[in-house]
């Protein structure tokens, strides 16, 4: 029998935004026949950058359908940048929970928008080499997929691995290398926090000490890496813990500068001064 | 709700008469058949009576009918009987589209030091018999191969496979409980020495089943306790289910021609409107090697839960080998055997009928089932195209 609440069944048998977007601004494909399941989804932005149209495909179970009908939902009127904060929770509590067993679908829903999203930026779809290892050769799944979800939703065996991701569901020849991968997060996170608890209480920084800091680190480990594209940043203002930059050369017209903003300029401040930070891009 | 009832070899309606018989052995006739006094007597001579209706059916003797409680009992009873029975043989034969009863307990003696050989099976999901042949080794103790699959329906030649079992010097054990009751069956001139069969397959009621041991076949009981069935199976009778279990197979052997002739025809009809109603459809199984109320379709690019999840708002019972509704994440391990494409490997449906089916039901189904395929592909990103893509590539790889 089928464990769903009505609100699955609603967009099952009434999925929304079902088709696709001619011209579409951005696409986000996962999944395959294969697999059992797949998603693609498909984005069209209004000139403000929000989302203004969405449609999707879907092949897989009543629970896939109905959530990627109720991402769909989620997603309209959204920048991408709001929407990519939707995690595969938010879908889940949306439609009222998912069974244990399916919240693979939902963690497809939110892997279509991440695709999407980075379709849209302009980043590669395929996943850069230091993806990971695959451990679980019948989904095809990585110890950095499976590490992710791990982490992500405090899962503790690899019977919750399997309803996350997939990994472990088939042959189950992958149980230890799975079990491994659970005992290393779980060791590592508990390290962690004993050496978080050891460093502080760390020193607050005076206002002079962090404009100081965050003019070194970009002087120090951003704006190299940025030149040797032919781009470069400028520092605007800082107000607490906002960072006002402004690109500069090549990052200007960079479709990912974006990405760049976040995983760089973002990441390498937080690193080296405080990790309140918040980078903003704005213009100069 | 309307109801029709399409999942027969999931289980069955207790029969009007079936129920009838049993009444009177929960409420008047409550004595133990083990008991001296004549109240507890005339309960053994009603189960000597079902163990006669049983045997007549299959063909058997009713000095080599077991009751069991089930047809998982007589599985791991007539592997677990043998391999007792002959401590020296650490090795059994099995194929690789079993019910689990007898593939998840292989699974189990694989890992307890046995040595187990699953035998493949071609497209159709027949059973590749030179396999078989060189399967069997001289310390095979038992080779258990089902009569016919719950899947596909799909009937394997049992008694050719029983002459391969008889010239290697090994037993044969077969799971027979989709055919029991189906299709005729006749012991007395067979191969077989073990036989499982299950009550609510054939209009008896849940929690009974019985395995045939054929006379001189050295057997150790599965379950260990009084002297029921002969020292072969202790534990207190489960009477009305007996029973049950005998007026179940004498009407089953009275319904035989039914099966046959009308089960068979509205299962065609069925089979044959669908696949000409609905694109890129196929049968999984043997087109004529199959039970007359099977039949098992897949439906490219959807997928099963879904169709199940349509069908049910339309008040249609049936079942699919998804991975979804395996209770795994891999669709069913029969037709990934059988080598069904992995376009068509989710999507797959199964309808069983009984002799309660009417042609209303055939044509209820019909009309029902090709809208929601179309509803679905509609809803799917996959479709004929991306197939054409796959092949050509696959021509111009050279595959």
């Amino acid at each position: 029998m089928w464990d769903y609440s009505e609100k699955v069944k609603e967009h099952f048998f009434h999925p929304r935004n079902v088709g696709e977007i001619e011209n579409p601004d951005a696409v986000g494909e996962v999944g395959s026949l294969a697999c059992g399941d797949a998603l693609k989804l498909m984005l069209k932005l209004d000139r403000s950058g929000r989302i203004a149209d969405v449609k999707f495909k879907t092949f897989g179970c009543g629970s896939a359908i109905a959530s990627a009908s109720a991402l769909t939902e989620m997603v309209k009127g959204k920048t991408l940048d709001e929407a990519g904060k939707i995690t595969d929770n938010d879908i889940a509590e949306y439609l009222d929970g998912l069974p244990e067993q399916k919240m693979h679908c939902s963690v497809m829903g939110r892997e279509a928008l991440e695709a999407a999203i980075a379709n849209y930026q302009g980043v590669k779809i395929e996943k850069p080499v230091d993806e990971g290892t695959i451990v679980c050769k019948c989904f095809g799944v990585t110890d950095n997929k499976i590490a992710h979800e791990v982490r992500e939703h405090k899962l503790t065996t690899i019977e919750q691995v399997t309803n996350f991701c997939k990994a472990g569901g088939g042959c189950g020849s992958c149980h230890p290398q799975i079990q491994a991968i659970i005992d290393e997060v779980w060791q590592k996170e508990k390290e962690k926090t004993i050496f978080e608890m050891a460093r502080k209480p760390v020193k607050k920084l005076t206002n002079i000490q962090k404009v100081k800091l965050i003019q070194e680190t970009i002087e120090r480990d951003i704006r190299p890496t940025l030149q040797s594209d032919g781009g470069d940043i400028e520092l605007i203002d800082i107000d607490g813990d906002r960072v006002m930059v402004s690109f500069r050369g090549s990052c200007v017209e960079c479709p990912s500068s974006k990405v760049t903003l976040k995983s760089t300029v973002e990441a390498k401040l937080r690193e080296f001064v405080t990790d309140t930070l918040i980078v903003e891009e704005v213009a100069s | 709700m309307k109801v029709v009832y399409a999942d027969n070899n999931a289980t069955t309606r207790v029969a009007p008469e079936v129920v009838d018989a049993m009444l009177p052995y929960f409420t008047e006739y409550y004595g133990n058949p083990s008991s001296m006094h004549t109240f507890g007597g005339q309960v053994a001579k009603k189960m000597d009576v079902a163990r006669q209706q049983v045997a007549e059916l299959v063909g058997a003797d009713p000095v080599e009918i077991v009751f069991t409680s089930c047809g998982t009992e007589s599985d791991n009873a007539a592997i677990w009987g043998i391999l007792r029975a002959n401590p020296r043989k650490r090795h059994i034969v099995i194929t690789r589209v079993e019910h689990p009863a007898v593939y998840n307990l292989g699974k189990y003696l694989a890992q307890s030091g046995y040595h187990v050989t699953e035998v493949g099976v071609d497209s159709n999901g027949m059973l590749n018999l030179d396999e078989l042949s060189d399967a069997i080794r001289e310390d095979t103790a038992i080779v258990s191969i089902m009569y016919a699959n719950n899947e596909t329906g799909v009937i394997f030649p049992i008694e050719e496979i029983g002459h391969i079992v008889k010239s290697k010097g090994s037993v044969l054990h077969t799971d027979a409980v989709q055919a029991v009751g189906k299709i005729p069956i006749n012991l007395s001139k067979s191969t077989i020495d073990l036989l499982t069969l299950s009550g609510h397959k054939l209009h008896a009621p849940k929690g009974v089943g019985a395995l045939f041991v054929r006379k001189g076949i050295t057997f150790a009981p599965f379950i260990v306790g009084g002297h029921q069935e002969k020292n072969r199976r202790g534990g207190t009778e489960n009477v009305p289910s007996i029973v049950g279990l005998g007026k179940a197979c004498e009407l089953a052997k009275n319904y035989m021609d039914k099966e046959l002739t009308q089960v068979k025809h509205f299962r065609d009809k069925l089979e044959g409107e669908i696949l000409e109603k609905a694109p890129d459809a196929r049968l999984n199984g043997h087109k004529t090697h199959r039970l007359p109320n099977t039949t098992n379709l897949s439906f490219e690019f959807v997928e099963g839960e879904a169709i199940l999840l349509l069908l049910n708002e339309k008040g249609i019972c049936a079942s699919s080998g998804s991975a979804c509704t395996s209770g795994s994440l891999e669709p069913s391990h029969v037709l990934r055997a059988m080598g069904v494409p992995f376009t068509a490997v989710h999507g797959s449906v199964r309808l069983s009928l009984s002799r309660y089916n009417t042609i209303e039901d055939v044509h209820y189904i019909i009309e029902h089932l090709p809208p929601i395929i179309r509803r679905l592909r509609e809803i799917s990103p996959y479709g004929r195209e991306m197939k054409m893509k796959e092949q050509a590539s696959r021509v111009s790889a050279g595959i």
